[in-house]
């Protein structure tokens, strides 16, 4: 019985192996957040292959290490995620099972964006009576794009570490990114001086980056803390500040449930405003950030 | 008077050589402007564009003042790492589990009929009761390996036992898809059998785990995965065990019990997810089993044990987000063959009967988020079995005769997460493991320190 078994796993094996796929189009990457797939993709072009893990409808914190996540790490050449224990409720586990040697933590195809800019916000105490704090700092640093453009000028290094043999062709893209990203850096801090400087709300603590970056105040969050639903008494609290100060601006992610942030807007007269806290499938970050500003500026009521 | 005629006399002077110098000398003019002119064209040229890389250079210098303006900003103002002796520690959670349970029946009279109860079988106490607290360390090891170990702290007769759940190392990225495990792990019998009980979505095991395996299916020995690298999910295992635990037993020399085990699983659009699982388990040469849970007569079997399985498992989340609202449904179905005899014992002269067993036993359960921190869940457990021996009575007192009845039951939970950390469950039971039908209320919390390591799908 066992003999049985045995040729037959083996069997089933052998076939699966000899039947996979052999195409091979450049290098695979699996990107952890849309951002860094878009970012592969403009500093790889068609070197690589990119799948991303998730959408920006997606609450990256919480995401579940489905099987189909499992296979496509399997085969990864390249993992590009934020790092900063973003991931933690479910990269560690996909690498483990994977049995991929090349993406292990220390591999140089083991990205982690965080790992090549400062974070900010990094807790003082550590208790999680505050909430779901990342030890790190806070790691949404897609939210600024002069740190970006830092990711960029590594991600590029390790594209060419991974495939030498198109070592001028990735330099040519980072050239190309990094001269077009800074222009656009200056028109969007162009654009944005007539916000510069105003209170906003935001649902969750997580756009410090863009907010500093543009000069925004954040003088509240509708979580009292951070990963915890708002409770009501938090909002009623929220909501006499709000009437005495009223601010510019609502913000939360369009993943998030808009209840509580529609509530305190009926309330107060503030508009909101749903920001994609990462880029729409196959966006260019260009693109995306240009949306972001843009909803900034042109608030509807 | 000098002044006068020197004036004079230049004025003469050109007006004489005046017009036979001018016809010359436009040309010339003109040729000379043109030259200014493309001379200064490109000069401009050359200026605009020195211009530009000045600016470019001043804008690349803002980027870059402003980023360590920022550096510096926050290197003042956050902490630096730390660098103490306990960063290598490896990541340790300790899980508090307590529960007050309300039965109609007692405790102790609990059996199903047809199947012998050992390992953990059974209700649990009534009254109120901690659970088992579980303290697990993990950490890679190196570059190559995983390490974990799990202790359970439960108290057993009014005294602390720690028992040894699980204590492995596994390979870190082999290559090829391939992982290695050495050392005492769940088996991966089955989708449940994988989870530590904290993960469970109800507070007790399924009727079919607790009824072949006590719960759980633990053993010591070596497990083999591969991952075929399609972009379906296709795993292939293979486990090979000492055999000496509970469901199998005895000393062995080499292999006392082995499992194989596929799964499938993937993805439909973006929303929806599944995996679907066979497995095999079996053990040739039980050597003294012993069934001691429950109220039958403690008895013990050797012989041969064979177990297949399938499990299916899907999920939901709208926009593939389950943050907000999820929705989970699993469904699972075993059945083991036996052959051997049946010692009960306590007897003497020893009473023994042959032996022939088909025990089966599924259970489908559906658990959904319906808002952050609240979740609800429905399970239903229904067991058969159809066994047969030389001497019926005997196999009547050691709990293998199914006495007309069928086991099943109907569960029903309601969960709070106020956090990722913490748990509080309701859950209220209509149990027909055996005849006399019982109603069991259950309040539990299920709470975890430490750093938490990601669940398995």
């Amino acid at each position: 019985m066992f003999n049985q078994w045995k040729i037959i796993v083996t069997a089933v094996m052998a076939i699966t192996v000899w039947v996979a796929p052999a195409a091979h189009a450049g290098l695979r990457v699996f990107a952890c957040e849309p951002e860094w797939a878009s970012l592969t993709r403009s500093l790889g072009g068609d070197h690589v292959n990119v799948y991303t893990a998730t959408t920006n409808r997606q609450d990256p914190h919480h995401i579940q290490a489905r099987p189909s996540l499992i296979a496509k790490v399997r085969r990864a050449d390249l993992l590009t995620c934020t790092g900063a224990e973003l991931e933690i409720g479910w990269l560690p586990l996909l690498l483990r099972k994977s049995g991929n040697r090349k993406i292990q933590t220390g591999q140089p195809g083991h990205f982690m964006a965080t790992d090549y800019v400062t974070l900010l916000e990094k807790p003082a105490i550590l208790d999680r009576s505050a909430g779901d704090i990342h030890e790190a700092g806070n790691p949404h640093i897609q939210l600024d794009p002069r740190r970006i453009m830092q990711v960029a000028t590594h991600l590029s290094r390790t594209l060419i570490r991974l495939d030498p043999s198109n070592r001028e062709d990735y330099e040519k893209k980072l050239t190309s990114f990094t001269q077009k990203w800074q222009k656009k850096i200056d028109q969007w801090y162009q654009q944005t001086q007539p916000v510069r400087g105003k209170s906003v709300v935001v649902h969750h603590d997580g756009w410090f980056y863009l907010l500093r970056w543009l000069g925004l105040n954040q003088i509240a969050t509708l979580e009292l803390k951070p990963g915890i639903p708002p409770t009501s008494s938090h909002l009623s609290q929220l909501l006499s500040t709000l009437q005495k100060n009223p601010v510019y601006l609502i913000i939360y992610a369009s993943y998030q449930d808009n209840k509580s942030a529609n509530w305190l807007s009926q309330k107060t007269n503030v508009p909101t405003v749903a920001l994609d806290f990462s880029p729409a499938e196959n966006e260019t970050l260009v693109h995306w950030f240009d949306r972001l500003i843009d909803q900034l500026l042109n608030v509807k009521d | 008077m000098r002044i006068h005629i020197l004036a004079a006399s230049v004025i003469l002077a050109v007006s004489c050589t005046g017009p036979a110098f001018a016809a010359d000398d436009i040309q010339s003019l003109k040729k000379e402007l043109n030259n200014l002119k493309q001379d200064y064209r490109q000069r401009i040229q050359a200026l605009e564009d020195r211009l530009e890389k000045a600016e470019n250079n001043a804008r690349m210098a803002n980027a870059k003042a402003s980023q360590i303006e920022e550096k510096v900003q926050e290197e003042g103002g956050a902490g630096t790492a730390s660098s103490s002796q306990n960063s290598f520690n490896p990541a340790i959670s300790l899980v508090l589990d307590g529960r007050y349970a309300g039965f109609d029946n007692e405790p102790g009279a609990y059996k199903i009929p047809g199947f012998a109860l050992g390992g953990e079988a059974g209700p649990g106490e009534e009254g109120f009761a901690i659970g088992e607290t579980e303290l697990s360390a993990s950490a890679n090891v190196d570059d190559k390996f995983y390490g974990q170990v799990t202790l359970a702290i439960g108290d057993e007769d009014g005294s602390t036992e720690v028992g040894l759940e699980e204590a492995f190392i596994q390979t870190l990225g082999l290559g090829n898809g391939l992982t290695v495990k050495a050392g005492r792990f769940f088996s991966a019998i089955g989708y449940l059998n994988q989870q530590h009980a904290h993960a469970w979505d109800f507070t007790d095991a399924p009727l079919i785990y607790r009824g072949l395996f006590g719960n759980k299916l633990i053993d010591d020995g070596l497990q083999i995965t591969y991952i075929a690298p399609t972009d379906i999910f296709l795993e292939f295992g293979a486990e090979a065990f000492r055999g000496s635990r509970y469901p199998a037993g005895g000393d062995h020399d080499d292999i006392g019990s082995w499992t194989a085990f596929a799964n499938v699983g993937g993805d439909i659009g973006i929303e929806h997810s599944w995996q679907l699982g066979l497995s095999h388990w079996q053990a040739d040469n039980v050597d003294g089993r012993i069934s001691d849970s429950g109220a039958a007569e403690p008895s013990s079997f050797t012989g041969d044990s064979k177990i297949n399985a399938l499990n299916l498992v899907y999920k939901w989340a709208p926009n593939g987000n389950p943050y907000n609202r999820n929705l989970k449904v699993q469904f699972e179905y075993f059945d083991r063959r036996e052959d051997g005899r049946v010692v009960v014992l306590d007897s003497d002269p020893s009473e023994i009967t042959g032996y022939d067993g088909n025990q089966k036993g599924w259970y489908a359960q559906m658990v959904y988020q319906f808002m952050p921190q609240w979740r609800t869940g429905l399970r239903y457990d229904r067991l058969s079995s159809d066994n047969t021996g030389s001497d019926n009575e005997l196999l009547a007192a050691a709990g293998l005769d199914d006495q007309g009845h069928t086991p099943q039951r109907y569960s029903a939970m309601v969960e709070w997460l106020p956090s990722e950390f913490s748990r509080i469950r309701l859950q209220f039971n209509r149990d027909d493991s055996y005849d006399d039908s019982d109603n069991q209320i259950f309040l539990q919390y299920t709470h975890s320190l430490g750093s938490h390591g990601a669940h398995q799908y």
